[in-house]
């Protein structure tokens, strides 16, 4: 299957984390978050872990990759 | 330092801070209210012609550069806009205005609060309402989209106009107003009120203390991070209130509140509502907007024009018009909360 890609460059507070939270519900698989806020990637982590997945982040120039798994 | 420590360091050093001011010479229960203070300002420029309303308050001033300062030496300042600009604008309008029917910002009800102020408790009951009311639309998709990187310049704008006002309350020109009584008479030192609005400002900035966005992430994740900053506040500065003999239990003889519960409830409602659409409380807008979020200075003005609406047509406190101003807001909210909704 194809990994998933969401892109939440640029959106507000706390819609990066709904965005994503919907996927883990609805997706089983790997799946890749594009940001570019560090409020957004620390929210997305504290969420993945939460919920019982794995989060890892890396730094894209001045884009953020948040590769998200099944822990 | 994890998260939570942050959180709970922040809420603790903006509640000593807080009764800190009060004792230096900020109003009762006023320590630190991002809309009264942004209210005053707009006095001071004569946006208002309130008199007892009237003095460029440093704390605000301090929360800009401080969030400024910080965020260019961590490397978080950016300069973005373009999100919904126009509907920031309205939406914070409205936002200031039912802070103002209340008589505070959801910091400065924290204070009252912990100041023993009831009518406040009854205007957390409106403004966890509005929050709980507004993430209904995020749960459906509400957005006003993304906003997108934009040259540095305009991000120094608000800084610099920051600067000017200190400028400006330090050199006291004879166009600007000062109150001679009331509130807007009572004030800390300068460099108290500034040194505390830095600290807040860094501290905010690296915390992410916002008081809606503690309500909104247990509503709609059962996260505790950010209730944790509200919740340290108000145990600080209740502790503090008890040791120096400022708490006062009772609904009546406040310090600039009144006693109309209906209103106490809907004007923070408004302010709960709006704020959750905006996507942080007054203080988050302002820590967002020194760190370069142009969003977040156009809902910054939006509060200055907010405050200024408020007063030159008599809807602060319970009011007729204030009355109407709040019901208007609900519904002109609620439309643009659904209007926004993406599928």
């Amino acid at each position: 299957m194809e990994n998933k890609i969401i892109d939440v460059c640029g959106l507000s507070c706390p819609e990066p984390v709904i965005r994503v939270r919907k996927t883990l519900k609805n997706y089983d698989g790997e799946f890749k978050v594009i940001s570019d806020q560090e409020v957004a990637n620390e929210n997305i982590l504290r969420l993945s872990r939460k919920m019982g997945y794995e989060c890892e982040i890396q730094k894209n120039d001045n884009k953020y990759e948040l590769l998200i798994k099944k822990g | 330092m994890n998260n939570k420590k942050r959180m709970i360091f922040t809420g603790m050093i903006v509640g000593i801070l807080s009764v800190l001011l009060v004792i230096m010479g900020n109003p009762a229960n006023m320590g630190i209210c991002v809309a009264c203070f942004i209210r005053d300002i707009a006095g001071s420029l004569g946006f208002h012609r309130a008199s007892i309303v009237q003095y460029i308050r440093p704390e605000i001033i301090g929360f800009v550069l401080g969030s400024f300062i910080i965020s260019k030496i961590s490397g978080e300042f950016k300069t973005v806009s373009g999100s919904s600009p126009l509907l920031r604008f309205v939406i914070s309008c409205f936002v200031m205005i039912g802070a103002l029917v209340f008589l505070g910002c959801p910091l400065r009800m924290v204070l009252r609060i912990a100041g023993g102020d009831l009518n406040a408790i009854v205007g957390l009951f409106g403004f966890a309402a509005g929050i709980f009311y507004g993430t209904k639309f995020l749960r459906k998709g509400f957005t006003l989209g993304r906003s997108y990187k934009q040259k540095n310049i305009g991000g120094y704008i608000l800084p610099l106009i920051s600067v000017g006002l200190l400028a400006l309350i330090i050199i006291k020109p004879s166009f600007i107003f000062i109150s001679e009584k009331g509130p807007g008479s009572m004030f800390a030192p300068i460099m108290i009120s500034l040194g505390a609005g830095l600290i807040v400002g860094v501290l905010s900035q690296k915390s992410r203390l916002c008081m809606v966005g503690g309500f909104r992430d247990l509503y709609l994740m059962r996260d505790f991070q950010l209730i944790i900053g509200f919740i340290s506040i108000l145990v600080t500065v209740l502790i503090l209130n008890l040791i120096l003999g400022n708490f006062n239990l009772s609904f009546v003889n406040q310090p600039a509140a009144h006693a109309d519960g209906l209103w106490n409830f809907l004007g923070m409602f408004l302010t709960g509502f709006g704020s959750l659409l905006l996507g942080g409380c007054p203080l988050r807008q302002t820590i967002l907007a020194g760190q370069g979020n142009l969003d977040s200075v156009i809902t910054f003005l939006g509060l200055i024009m907010g405050s200024a609406i408020a007063h030159n047509f008599l809807m602060v406190g319970s009011t007729a018009n204030g009355h109407i101003a709040v019901v208007i807001g609900i519904i002109s909210l609620s439309l643009i909360a659904c209007f926004n909704i993406e599928k």
